[in-house]
């Protein structure tokens, strides 16, 4: 009995919340992540083109913990795993980050430019930084996120799911990760 | 046994914790160096990146690591159909539903424990009368690639400790937080997953990989090590291992063989990866200066010569992704299997055309030496895209072989004869 009203309970509250479209549940993660995906606020990562496998790692990592971010953790803790595959698609088809209109100090650019090149970025991330499949887009993502990403992993407190990020990042210095964000935030 | 030898490594070992080196490379290359005999302290690690050495060129900018789905395939879901074993052997379904299943043990109750490596779990396959059910033994544990089984005790390797549950077959429905029993190793993500076994002389031994593609390691990383039960008395075993994560010991000789990676970037054909033999403490088996026994590394093997490092008893393919290995024991296959190793072989992604992919049987000649490789599993590769990807290998006591698959979180039987179903 107990367990019938239980189970009823659940089912009230389940059921208009599945009964939303995928495009109704992402409100929640424009608040933060911005109008369809376009992030304005500090840190936080536009979503918009995102590869999906990529996208489905970084829910599923955050729903089992294995990426600590407490808003994340909690957003995502009751998700099963076709949530996890509805939203990365989802995620996958908002319209990417346009570049900013600020084109970059050209020297810099430059510098970083090579920079990338030297350390081989351009190779799983590809040339124009789109990423494909596991490996993230990039390309115009905000410049502060793409920072504190990559110091993250080069001082292994952000775990990446594999360890790829953390042993490519081993030799590139801070000064280098800024130029690199700089770049990739206003490649066009 | 050099029992001095390795006795003065640990010493080393322990002086590299405790920060006296932090780049002792040219106590790497010295065949007996003195304890304490520290060069000055160097700068961090030099660049260590899997695609440092990357030459240009469009071929080579397509090819980068391949991450496997973070979820298990549902059962309906997996490869079988496509997965091709000789005529006569059979190939099933064991169990599903393990995101990322990595390496196996054996319980001498029939329970088969899965580490993972890109999640935080270790399961166990239990088997009631002919019934399987997957659990989850452990969770929030850091990259539990390795497991071993011995004496009641399931031994787990995470990235960088190892922790053990005693009585394991008697607490799989109410497992306690596994137990730490050592954590003196580096932290580093490159090539810091473990394998782990228990060996004849029942230490446990785990590898210690370079941290990344190829760099000149400090004396803490590039090796295997071995140690007792409870974690005393660590020691380094052998030397110059890039990156190996299987390995087993002969059981007509108790001496150890290891697969290890070979490096990436520097060709689509070589290096190959190795199948390494120990015949005694303390070897050194050439990473990073000299690879497969005959190739000088282009950028560290200066001033070294393949001739100093004990060359591979056989090379695995390159860019195979050699890992999880066990001789086979059993009764169930063909004569001609007996005391032969297989080896899962995960696959390439340095490679245009992906090579590996498979489960080898690795048959040796009178001298140690590799006398044959022939294909046991295929079909976990099409058309240069995985459905699958095997890491390790594991003989039940009916003689027929576990195959774990990360890709899918599943674990396949491999049987001879006419006997399909597993038995009990």
């Amino acid at each position: 009995m107990r367990k019938t009203f239980a189970f009823l309970a659940l089912l009230a509250l389940a059921s208009p919340l599945s009964a939303e479209t995928v495009a109704e549940r992402a409100a929640t993660c424009f608040a933060c992540h911005g109008e369809h995906g376009q992030s304005t606020t500090e840190n936080i990562p536009s979503l918009g083109g995102q590869q999906a496998p990529y996208a489905l790692i970084q829910l599923f990592m955050f729903r089992e913990k294995l990426r600590v971010f407490e808003p994340m953790n909690d957003m995502t803790k009751s998700f099963t795993d076709d949530d996890l595959r509805t939203f990365s698609d989802y995620i996958a088809t908002l319209p990417k980050p346009a570049p900013p209109s600020d084109v970059g100090d050209p020297a810099r650019m430059a510098r970083a430019e090579a920079l990338a090149t030297a350390n081989h970025c351009n190779s799983c991330h590809k040339p124009d930084f789109s990423g494909g499949d596991n490996v993230p887009r990039l390309a115009n993502q905000r410049e502060d996120y793409l920072a504190k990403t990559m110091r993250e992993y080069k001082d292994n407190s952000r775990h990446g799911y594999d360890g790829t990020m953390a042993e490519v990042l081993q030799p590139v210095t801070p000064e280098q990760i800024a130029d690199l964000a700089y770049y990739i935030a206003r490649v066009h | 046994m050099t029992i001095s030898l390795s006795a003065s490594r640990s010493l080393l070992l322990a002086g590299a914790f405790f920060g006296a080196f932090t780049f002792a490379a040219s106590a790497q290359q010295a065949a007996a160096p003195a304890a304490g005999a520290a060069p000055a302290a160097a700068p961090a690690l030099p660049p260590g990146s899997p695609l440092i050495g990357r030459p240009d060129g469009e071929a080579a900018a397509k090819l980068a690591p391949v991450a496997a789905p973070p979820l298990a395939a549902a059962p309906d879901k997996l490869p079988l159909a496509k997965l091709k074993v000789p005529a006569g052997f059979n190939i099933e379904v064991y169990a599903a539903g393990m995101a990322n299943a990595r390496s196996l043990a054996l319980s001498d109750k029939g329970t088969v424990f899965v580490g993972s490596r890109l999640v935080d779990k270790v399961y166990a396959i239990t088997n009631k009368d002919g019934k399987r059910e997957v659990k989850v033994l452990a969770s929030g544990l850091y990259r539990p690639n390795g497991v071993a089984f011995h004496n009641g005790t399931l031994y787990i390797a995470e990235l960088s400790k190892i922790d053990k549950i005693d009585n394991v077959d008697a607490v799989l429905d109410n497992p306690p937080k596994p137990t730490t029993i050592y954590d003196n190793l580096p932290k580093d993500e490159a090539h810091g997953w473990k394998f782990i076994a228990v060996g004849p002389d029942n230490k446990l031994y785990v590898p210690v990989g370079q941290p990344g593609n190829n760099v000149l390691h400090d004396d803490a990383h590039g090796q295997i090590r071995r140690m007792n039960l409870d974690g005393t008395g660590a020691e380094v075993y052998a030397l110059g291992v890039r990156n190996s994560v299987g390995f087993d010991w002969n059981p007509e000789n108790k001496q150890m063989y290891f697969t290890d990676n070979g490096r990436d970037w520097l060709s689509e054909d070589v290096p190959q990866d190795e199948l390494n033999h120990v015949t005694k403490a303390g070897q050194d088996f050439g990473a990073p200066y000299c690879y497969q026994g005959n190739i000088p590394d282009p950028e560290f093997g200066w001033g070294h010569s393949c001739s100093d490092y004990v060359a591979p008893a056989g090379l695995m393919g390159p860019h195979t992704a050699s890992l999880g290995m066990r001789f086979y024991t059993g009764d169930m296959f063909p004569k001609s299997y007996r005391n032969a190793i297989i080896v899962a072989r995960h696959g390439s992604w340095n490679r245009t055309n992906k090579a590996g992919g498979d489960v080898v049987v690795v048959k040796l000649n009178k001298d140690g030496t590799v006398k044959s490789m022939e294909p046991l599993v295929t079909g976990f590769l099409q058309d240069n895209k995985y459905v699958g990807r095997p890491v390790d290998v594991m003989q039940l006591k009916d003689g027929s072989i576990l195959v774990s698959d990360d890709w899918n979180g599943a674990v396949y039987r491999v049987s001879y004869g006419k006997a399909k179903v597993a038995a009990k």
